[in-house]
C-alpha cells in the first residue's frame, strides 16, 4: 500500500515536471526576444497582407494565454478569449497529438526525422554508458580497497583529469589519432554508398564506426563513476560490521563481495540518475564531433542552421527522456532500498 | 562550549592547506593562468584583433620561429588568439558561477532556516529545474537570445545554481539544530543576527568549495557552447578556436597544432579549478570534522592521503 502509494506521487511528480518543461520551451520559442516565428515577420520585403496571412497560419494572431496579448507578454489583452483558443493551449495539443512542427532545413516532420535519430543515440550511450559503468567500478573497488597507495592516487588523479576534460575535445583528439593512424572510419553511422552483401558486414562496419564515439564516452564518465564508488567503498568499509566480519574471519574477498559492495549500490544507482543530464550533454558533444545521426548532432546542426523547430523538438524530447529516466532511477532505487519504502 | 571547532582560523587554514599538495598544484596552475589572461597584450606575439594579409602558405601554416604554434584557418597566430583566449573562459567561468553561488547560496540558506511551506516550495522548484538537462537548455536560450559574453553568462549563471542550494539548504539544516543556534535563539536574537553571525560563516567554507567546483563547470558549458558554435564572435574563446578549427578543415590539413593548443588550454584551467577544489573539500570539510571524531581512531576513515595527515 505504502510503495503504491510512493510510486503514485513519483509519477505524479514526473508528470507535473514534464509540463513545466513544455511550458518552459514555450516561453523559450515564443516569448523570448528573438522569437524566430516573429523574427520572420520583420523582412522588410512583406507585405502587410503577407504578414496578416503568416500569422493567421502560425495562429500568431491568438493571445498566448487568456489576458496576455501574443506579441508583448507585458501589454494586457482580452480576458475574456476562449482558453482553448489560445496559443498555449494549441501547443500543447499538438505535443499531445505528437506534433512538433516542420524542420526548417529539411522541410519534413520534426517527429518522424527524430524518431530515427533516438534509436541512434540510445546505442551509443547505453554502450558507452555500460563500458563506463563497469569499467569505473571495478576500478573503484580496487582503489578503495588499495586506499592511500599509489595505485589509488594515480586513480584519483586519473579520475580527475578524466572530468576535466572537455568531451567534445577528447572527441577531436581521439578522432584526429584513431582517422590518421588506425584507419578508422572519421564519421557517421555506416560507410556511405556500399552496399552490405549480409548484415554481419553491415554490423561489423558499424562496430568500426562506434570504436571511437564509445572510446570517448567511456573515458569520460568513467573517472566519475570511479571516484563514487572509491568513496562510497571506503565509507562503508569504516563501518562496524565490517569490523565484525573481520573478526569472525572472512576472507577479504569475501566482505568486499557480500557485505560491502552491497551497501555501496545504493549511491551508485542515484550517481547514474543524476548523471543521466550530464550524459545528454555528452551525447551532444560526441555525436557532434563524429557526426553521428543522433539526437546530440541534430542538436549541433540546428544551431548551425538555424532550424528552430527541430532545436525545440530535440530539446523537449532529450528533457522529457531525462525526466523519465530519473523516474524509473527513482523507482529502482526504492525497490533495492526497503528504507525509502517505509520512509 | 562542547560543540567541536567549527572554523579553522586563517593560520590553521594555511597550514594544512600548504601541506595539501593537490590543492597547491590546483593554485598554481591558476596562478598562472591568470598572469596569462591579465598580460596577454604583453605576452602575445601578434594582436589577435589586428589584420593580416594572408597568402596561401598562411593558412594552417605548420609551427616555426614566427608563429610558435603555427597558424589558423585565417592565418592568424595559434599562440597569441590562445593566450586572449584564457580571458574569456575565467571571465565566464568567474562571473557565471558568481550569479549561480548567489541564487544557490540564498535559496539554500533562506529553505534550511525557514522550513515548513517555504523550503517545501523552493526544493520542489530545486529538484525540478535539477531533473532538466543542462546543456540542452543553455543552448537553447542562448541559440534563442543570440550569443553574447554577457548572454553567455547570464545563462550559464541563472541555470547552474540547483546543486549548490541543495548542499548549503543541507548544511543549513544541521547548524541549525546546533546549541549554540538554539541558545542564541532563546536569548531573543533575531532571525537576520542568527542568519549573518551564526549560519552564514559555517555554510561559506562550503561554499568556497562549491564555487570552485561550479567555477570549472561554467568554464566547461562556455567552451561547449562555443563549440557548438554559440560563441560571441567579437573575442577570441577556445571553444571558438576548436569550431572554427574543426568546421574549417584543421581535420583534413592534419592542423594537429589548432586541434590540441585550445583544448590544452581548457584541461589546464579546468583541473586548476578541480584540484584546488579537490584539495579545499579535504582540507575545510566540516563534514569529515564532525562525523567519525572520538571513540574509536581506528574506525575512522582516514583520509585518502597519508601527507593530509599527520
Amino acid at each position: 500500500m505504502k510503495s503504491l502509494r510512493l510510486i503514485a506521487s513519483r509519477l505524479v511528480w514526473a508528470i507535473f515536471t514534464i509540463l513545466f518543461v513544455m511550458t518552459l520551451n514555450f516561453v523559450i520559442f515564443r516569448v523570448l526576444p528573438g522569437d524566430p516565428a516573429r523574427g520572420g515577420l520583420r523582412d522588410p520585403r512583406l507585405t502587410r497582407e503577407a504578414i496578416e496571412a503568416i500569422r493567421v497560419r502560425f495562429g500568431l494572431e491568438k493571445p498566448v494565454i487568456n489576458c496576455v496579448q501574443s506579441l508583448n507578454p507585458w501589454e494586457p489583452g482580452p480576458c475574456a478569449v476562449n482558453p482553448f483558443d489560445t496559443q498555449f493551449f494549441i501547443y500543447l495539443r499538438n505535443l499531445a497529438q505528437g506534433e512538433l512542427g516542420i524542420s526548417y532545413h529539411t522541410n519534413r516532420p520534426v517527429a518522424e526525422m527524430m524518431s530515427q535519430m533516438i534509436w541512434n543515440t540510445i546505442l551509443l550511450i547505453g554502450l558507452g554508458q555500460i563500458l563506463a559503468i563497469i569499467l569505473g567500478m571495478g576500478l573503484g573497488i580496487l582503489a578503495a580497497w588499495k586506499a592511500r597507495t599509489r595505485l589509488d592516487f594515480g586513480a584519483l588523479l586519473f579520475s580527475l583529469l578524466a572530468w576535466s576534460l572537455p568531451t567534445f575535445w577528447l572527441g577531436i583528439i581521439l578522432l584526429f589519432w584513431g582517422s590518421n593512424q588506425l584507419g578508422l572510419p572519421i564519421g557517421g553511422r555506416l560507410t556511405p554508398g556500399v552496399d552490405f552483401p549480409n548484415t554481419a558486414a553491415m554490423l561489423k562496419d558499424l562496430g568500426r564506426h562506434l570504436v571511437l564515439p564509445t572510446l570517448t564516452y567511456t573515458i569520460v564518465f568513467l573517472g566519475e563513476y570511479m571516484l563514487i564508488m572509491r568513496s562510497t567503498l571506503i565509507d562503508v568499509l569504516s563501518e562496524d560490521f565490517i569490523l565484525t566480519a573481520k573478526a569472525k574471519g572472512l576472507h577479504t574477498f569475501q566482505i568486499l563481495k557480500d557485505h560491502a559492495l552491497r551497501n555501496a549500490m545504493l549511491p551508485m544507482v542515484t550517481l547514474i540518475a543524476i548523471n543521466l543530464g550530464f550524459t545528454v550533454a555528452g551525447a551532444i558533444q560526441i555525436e557532434s564531433v563524429f557526426s553521428w545521426p543522433g539526437l546530440g548532432g541534430a542538436v549541433f546542426d540546428a544551431v548551425g542552421q538555424r532550424d528552430y523547430p527541430m532545436l525545440q523538438g530535440a530539446f523537449l524530447l532529450l528533457a522529457v527522456t531525462v525526466i523519465l529516466a530519473n523516474l524509473a532511477a527513482d523507482l529502482v532505487y526504492s525497490w533495492l532500498d526497503p528504507r525509502v519504502r517505509t520512509d | 562550549m562542547t560543540d567541536q571547532p567549527l572554523l579553522l582560523s586563517g593560520a590553521a587554514f594555511w597550514k594544512s592547506f600548504r601541506r595539501n599538495r593537490i590543492a597547491l598544484a590546483g593554485l598554481i596552475m591558476l596562478a598562472l593562468a591568470l598572469f596569462a589572461a591579465v598580460f596577454a597584450p604583453v605576452i602575445a606575439p601578434y594582436d589577435p584583433a589586428a589584420s593580416v594579409e594572408i597568402t596561401i602558405d598562411s593558412i594552417y601554416a605548420r609551427p616555426s620561429a614566427a608563429h610558435l604554434l603555427g597558424t589558423d584557418d585565417a592565418g592568424k597566430d595559434v599562440l597569441s588568439n590562445f593566450i586572449y583566449g584564457s580571458r574569456v573562459s575565467l571571465t565566464v567561468g568567474i562571473f557565471a558561477s558568481f550569479i549561480s553561488i548567489v541564487i544557490g547560496g540564498t535559496l539554500g540558506i533562506v529553505a534550511g532556516y525557514l522550513g515548513g511551506r517555504t523550503e517545501r516550495v523552493i526544493m520542489r522548484f530545486t529538484d525540478i529545474m535539477l531533473v532538466i538537462p543542462d546543456l540542452p537548455l543553455t543552448v537553447v536560450i542562448v541559440a534563442i537570445t543570440k550569443p553574447r559574453l554577457l548572454n553567455i553568462i547570464l545563462v550559464i549563471g541563472l541555470i547552474g545554481w540547483t546543486t549548490t542550494a541543495r548542499l548549503v539548504r543541507a548544511q543549513t539544516l544541521s547548524i541549525k539544530e546546533r546549541k549554540f543556534v538554539l541558545r542564541a535563539r532563546s536569548i531573543g536574537a533575531g532571525h537576520f543576527h542568527i542568519l549573518r553571525r551564526h549560519i552564514f560563516p559555517l555554510v561559506l567554507p562550503l561554499l568556497v568549495v562549491n564555487s570552485v567546483l561550479i567555477i570549472s563547470l561554467a568554464i566547461l558549458n562556455e567552451s561547449t557552447l562555443s563549440f557548438l558554435g554559440l560563441s560571441d564572435p567579437t573575442v577570441v574563446s577556445w571553444g571558438q578556436m576548436l569550431n572554427y578549427a574543426f568546421e574549417r578543415g584543421a581535420m583534413s590539413s592534419r592542423a594537429w597544432w589548432v586541434l590540441v593548443t585550445p583544448g590544452f588550454g581548457i584541461v589546464w584551467l579546468v583541473l586548476g579549478f578541480t584540484l584546488l577544489g579537490h584539495g579545499l573539500e579535504q582540507v575545510l570539510n566540516p563534514r569529515t570534522e564532525w562525523h567519525h571524531l572520538t571513540d574509536h581512531p581506528l574506525m575512522v576513515s582516514l583520509p585518502a592521503f597519508p601527507e593530509t595527515h599527520p
